[in-house]
């Protein structure tokens, strides 16, 4: 089944969304770092790393987010072979949206955030002894070029999202005569939410 | 008005092509796009060169022959228009044209902006129809009555004219939509049920064997369709497949 | 001044089946001959073209199990003219319980076509159209639906009943679409191989009996043989001739000129229909007219003013065709035929509407236009949905609105097509039409087996002449190609094909072949080697325009002989000095133009030979001489109640040695007879 492209794209839809869901349970667990003092946060980290539940996804999360972006690469560059001899003129603004015509570099761009992300601490946090996640994480706020990439990578995100996460439902077959509106408000709220809720931790810490 | 075209010439699909500019004067507002190539094509004629090759036959937008894109947009700039349709009086005099074939592997050009369009045919032959024989015995057509609603939805989709220009304008060159308007159309028929499952599996498998992208869901295709079928019917297909391996 | 003699031949045969009216059909599906399903395996057929009439041809005769191989120039079987078919498809079905049957259909028809059609035929038609509908509704055909589910009718001209089926604007279309899926299912059981871009330029002929085409790749270039043990022409009509008309830019008359230079008739060929309501013509670059649907005069009321000073106003743009009261509009066509008012036939509305713009009333800059009005049905409409929707004392800006919508429903894709080549909201102001050359009655003339003179030819569609007489009726070019591809000529070739089931494949090795070939291969060569100075497009308006002038809407003894010598004339400037660019092997369409132009020349010499021999007016062929003194046609039965089928005046190839002069042609006349209904004088008043 997996051999047709429209099943590959299910795959996407189906991953893709799996990955939204961890994002906004990111973003809750993140979110804590605005309430004053370091506990809660700490609770929450604690809470990630020994629940059994959280511990069977973490493997299943690895594979979605490795699939994902393998997939992702793999339909872009067959997608692109498609059409050897470019166009001359494309006026692609005319016909579809910023984000949806982008994907792949929004994309990319949160890769490249999260290899950051590992070697500064996810790698950390497995391998070595962490005092104080609250302090790891705040930490790196300190400097402003970390907090900038940091910013743009949820922008990205957040484009990435305005059109993956209406898109997977597309995929996925919903009738769109129905649910049309319902899902391009919810994802650019998702979208929103996402690329501002995570902006704004970064940007509180590194002014504070 | 005059007009600056730039055209893409090819001699044939092994030649490798270029573009040739054009200056074109004496161009009327109530002219066709394409009555403009012809008129072109008088003057190179009279000139000794050889005329533009070009698809069209129709001219009134219904048989999808013609195709172009014209300045980054497949049937030019109007929404809902065929090349044939769309007239000169939508340009302005002392324009730049640039006017290029479809651009996709599965549709190799043949001469200048004729492409070869075949693999659109193959894909309904391998289960774009509803298999019964063409007797005229069947069952009386009130035998079936149809919601009025459903039939108007199936004659949407059904109205594409398979010119292209989903494949043309999409980034990746898919023709999810080309075959969304005939699995939209016939699987909201009742007759067109019976072999639901078998034609998206078949009508899918057929239009990645011919090479086309995959769908991600821009949109563009819906845009440029100048019968504007709806990325619903994408919806549609996608939950026919499904629905075809549960 | 030419002197026309012209020469008789033996009268033909149509080899109509015994029995009363109804029973001629049955009787003769009983008696044919049937080939067994092992045999048809044996036997090869060439379908030539893929609209309406060959696709489902073609289709039905691979399901039955021949060996069909189906040719079109177009890039797929799917974009064939038929696709460009608006208004509908006619059916005896009478769902609308309106005092509809088949004898009704039948009587329609023959009427319409002023009596110059076959009995036999014109009911067999009406007997199948049913089966049409049910066949296509099952192929999934989308036909348009009441509220209850069931199907929807509605009015076409000529008719006092709802008989006609629709989708939209767009019927044709959904109607090939479903012939061309029935086509794909067997091109995808490997029983029909199908050849796009190919046309046909030859017909070869073994021991009197068409056996196969020369084609050409259009392409490559490259010149194929191919042999059947039968040759379909589904190859439509030949409306080109005047260059401009509702065609296609590809239709064209070769496949059935070549046919009827082997020995082929051709019948009726002055019978061309005009058809009154399209888009009048704008500039000289026009390469094309469009259609707007018959259908539409359903609810659209035609209409010029009734003072000159107001057409004089509106073409100077000084008045408005709104600011024009209801009292000052003379609505013409339900002044001279109330009884069927705006849904008169098509030749007597365009003959009606050529009359008011000849007295001066055409209301554009060329005089040429009379207006198609949808206020009053807008404002009819608006008030019934208004009442339906509970609205009490709407507004008349509710009406207006409500009303348009339900226009929009009916006529949407022909109103944005209006828009999009006039730039004029039909919505807010009448719509201009004008007549223009539409569908060609006349045709390679067929038996009631639809077989030609010569064995083995088989015509259909709009390319054979049988159904519509003088003139068609709306919605019944659909009803004619489909009935003839699905359900008459599957029967009648199994008939034929039946003497040939021990005769195994027919060589291609053969000197007919050998001759047809190299015979379009020295005509390719000429027109490649030929160094003219003109395109063939400036020979191809100039003959449009002797045609439109002489051979149109109005003929006289005096323009037919003078348009017959100025064919010539230019005919032999265009042998001198057409040319060609690019060479033969290759993409290359000017040579596709080149080729079929040079038959229009003969072909509308023949025309005009056909127009000027028949001494009265009939259907859409009007002789001005020859009418009565409230100007409708006056025809003759007592000497030209027959079908004039002509027979080429020369050898096949002769034409590339001296010129051949077709109005030299030899007339064939196939007598009609009719036994149930009596011809009389075709009134609408």
């Amino acid at each position: 089944m997996l051999k047709t492209s429209v099943a590959k794209k299910i795959t996407m839809a189906l991953s893709g969304l799996f990955l939204v869901v961890f994002i906004l349970v990111h973003l809750g667990i993140n979110l804590t770092l605005l309430l004053p003092g370091k506990e809660t946060f700490e609770k929450a980290v604690h809470f990630m790393a020994t629940n059994p539940f959280i511990r069977i996804m973490e493997p299943i999360l690895f594979i979605a987010f490795i699939y994902h972006i393998i997939m992702g690469i793999y339909l872009e560059l067959t997608n692109r072979s498609k059409r050897s001899v470019g166009y001359a003129k494309y006026d692609g603004s005319a016909v579809a949206s910023w984000a949806s015509r982008n994907m792949i570099w929004t994309g990319l761009f949160v890769l490249l955030f999260l290899i950051f992300h590992f070697y500064n601490y996810y790698i950390p946090f497995k391998t070595g002894h962490v005092e104080s996640h609250y302090d790891l994480v705040t930490g790196l706020f300190d400097k402003w070029y970390y907090t900038l990439f940091y910013v743009l990578a949820f922008i990205a995100l957040g484009i990435h999202l305005s059109h993956g996460f209406q898109s997977a439902f597309q995929s996925l077959g919903v009738p769109r005569e129905k649910c049309l509106r319902f899902l391009k408000i919810s994802g650019n709220i998702i979208a929103l939410v996402v690329g501002l809720g995570f902006s704004i931790i970064a940007i509180y810490f590194y002014f504070n | 008005m005059k007009l600056t075209l730039k055209i893409w010439r090819q001699k044939s699909k092994n030649d490798k092509g270029k573009f040739v500019e054009y200056i074109l004067d004496g161009v009327d507002g109530d002219m066709s796009f394409l009555e403009m190539l012809d008129f072109l094509n008088e003057k190179l004629i009279n000139e000794g060169k050889e005329p533009v090759a070009f698809d069209h036959d129709c001219r009134e937008g219904i048989c999808g022959m013609c195709s172009l894109f014209i300045n980054g947009q497949a049937h030019g700039p109007d929404k809902l228009t065929t090349t044939c349709q769309l007239h000169m009086r939508r340009f302005k005099d002392g324009d730049t044209i640039v006017i290029e074939p479809w651009r996709a592997e599965p549709f190799p050009v043949i001469k200048d902006l004729v492409v070869d369009r075949s693999a659109f045919d193959r894909i309904q032959q391998a289960g774009g129809y509803i298999s019964v024989n063409t007797s005229g015995r069947t069952v009386d057509a009130n035998t079936i009555p149809i919601p009025k609603k459903d039939a108007d939805r199936a004659f949407d989709s059904a109205t594409c004219i398979g010119c292209g220009a989903c494949v043309a304008t999409c980034k990746n060159a898919s023709a999810m939509l080309f075959v969304a308007g005939r699995i939209g159309h016939l699987a909201r028929l009742p007759q067109g049920r019976i072999e639901a499952a078998d034609r998206v599996q078949k009508m899918v498998a057929a239009m990645d064997a011919e090479g086309f992208g995959s769908c991600t869901n821009t949109g563009a295709c819906e845009v440029a369709c100048p019968k504007g079928i709806s990325l619903a019917d994408i919806a549609l297909l996608n939950r026919e497949f499904i629905k075809a391996h549960l | 001044m030419l002197d026309i003699n012209i020469k008789e031949g033996t009268p033909l045969k149509a080899r109509i089946p015994e029995g009363h009216l109804s029973e001629k059909w049955t009787r003769f599906k009983d008696k044919i001959r049937l080939v067994s399903p092992a045999n048809k395996r044996k036997l090869d057929v060439i379908v030539v073209g893929t609209g309406l009439a060959g696709a489902s041809a073609a289709a039905s005769l691979a399901e039955l199990g021949y060996n069909v191989k189906a040719f079109a120039f177009q890039d797929s079987p799917r974009r064939a003219h038929s696709i460009a078919a608006q208004g509908g498809i006619n059916a005896s079905k009478n769902y609308q319980n309106d005092g509809d049957s088949d004898w009704r259909l039948f009587y329609d028809t023959i009427k319409g076509g002023d009596y110059r059609a076959r009995e036999a035929n014109v009911y067999r038609l009406a007997e199948v159209s049913g089966n049409i509908i049910d066949q296509a509704v099952m192929q999934g055909v989308p036909f348009a639906r009441e509220y209850g589910g069931l199907l929807d009718n509605r009015s076409f001209g000529g008719v006092l009943v709802s008989r006609t089926f629709y989708a939209k604007g767009q019927t044709g279309q959904q109607l090939l679409l479903g012939a061309y899926g029935a086509l794909n299912r067997q091109i995808a059981r490997g029983k029909v191989q199908m050849y796009n871009r190919h046309v046909m330029l030859d017909l070869v002929v073994i021991d009197g009996h068409a056996r196969g085409i020369i084609t050409r790749n259009l392409v490559t270039g490259e010149i194929e043989r191919h042999s059947a043990h039968a040759v379909v022409l589904a190859t439509g009509g030949y409306s080109n001739v005047y260059f401009l008309s509702t065609n296609a830019m590809g239709s064209n008359a070769t496949a059935d000129w070549r046919a009827h230079r082997k020995g082929a008739y051709f019948a009726n060929p002055s019978f061309v229909q005009i058809h009154p309501t399209c888009i009048p013509r704008s500039s000289d670059h026009q390469s094309k007219l469009t259609l707007m649907s018959e259908s539409l005069r359903n609810d659209g009321r035609v209409w010029v003013p009734k003072k000159l000073e107001d057409v004089h106003a509106i073409r100077e743009g000084k008045k408005k065709p709104t600011d024009i009261p209801e009292e000052d509009r003379d609505y013409f066509l339900e002044r001279r035929y109330p009884a069927f008012g705006n849904l008169v036939p098509r030749d007597v509305a365009s003959r009606a509407i050529k009359e008011r713009c000849d007295a001066g009333y055409g209301v554009n800059k060329t005089g040429e236009a009379v207006f198609l009005d949808f206020a009053s049905a807008i404002e009819r409409y608006g008030t019934e949905q208004a009442n339906l929707q509970g609205i009490h004392n709407p507004t008349p800006e509710i009406i207006r609105e409500l009303g348009k919508k339900v226009i929009e429903a009916k006529y949407g894709n022909l109103f944005q097509m209006y828009e999009k080549i006039t730039a004029q909201n039909p919505y807010e102001t009448p719509m201009m039409i004008y007549p223009a050359n539409h569908y060609t009655m006349g045709g390679l003339w067929v038996d009631y087996d639809l077989r030609s003179n010569l064995p083995g030819l088989f015509v259909i569609g709009e390319a054979n002449f049988s159904d519509h007489g003088a003139n068609r009726l709306g919605a019944s070019a659909l009803m004619q190609g489909l009935a003839d591809g699905y359900f008459i000529l599957p029967y009648t070739i199994g008939d034929y094909l039946a003497d040939y089931i021990r005769e195994g494949k027919v060589p291609t090795d053969t000197p007919e072949f050998d001759e047809a070939e190299e015979m379009v291969r020295k005509e390719i060569d000429f027109f490649i080697n030929n160094n003219g100075k003109h395109s063939v497009d400036y020979f191809h308006k100039k003959l449009g325009k002797i045609m439109w002038d002489k051979v149109g809407m109005a003929r006289n003894a005096k323009g037919l002989t003078e348009a017959i010598e100025e064919i010539r004339e230019l005919r032999s400037r265009y042998w001198k000095e057409v040319k060609v660019p690019g060479t033969d092997k290759e993409y290359n369409p000017e040579l596709e133009k080149a080729i079929y132009v040079g038959d229009f020349f003969e072909l509308g010499e023949l025309m005009a030979l056909d127009a000027l021999h028949r001494n009265e007016s009939c259907g859409g062929h009007f002789r001005e001489e020859y009418q009565t003194e409230e100007g409708e046609a006056l025809r003759d039965d007592e000497h030209y109640a027959y079908v004039a089928a002509w027979e080429y005046p020369a050898r096949a190839y002769e034409r590339y040695e001296k010129p051949v002069f077709t109005s030299e042609s030899i007339l064939h006349k196939e007598p009609l007879i009719f036994e149930f209904v009596t011809p009389t004088t075709r009134s609408y008043k």
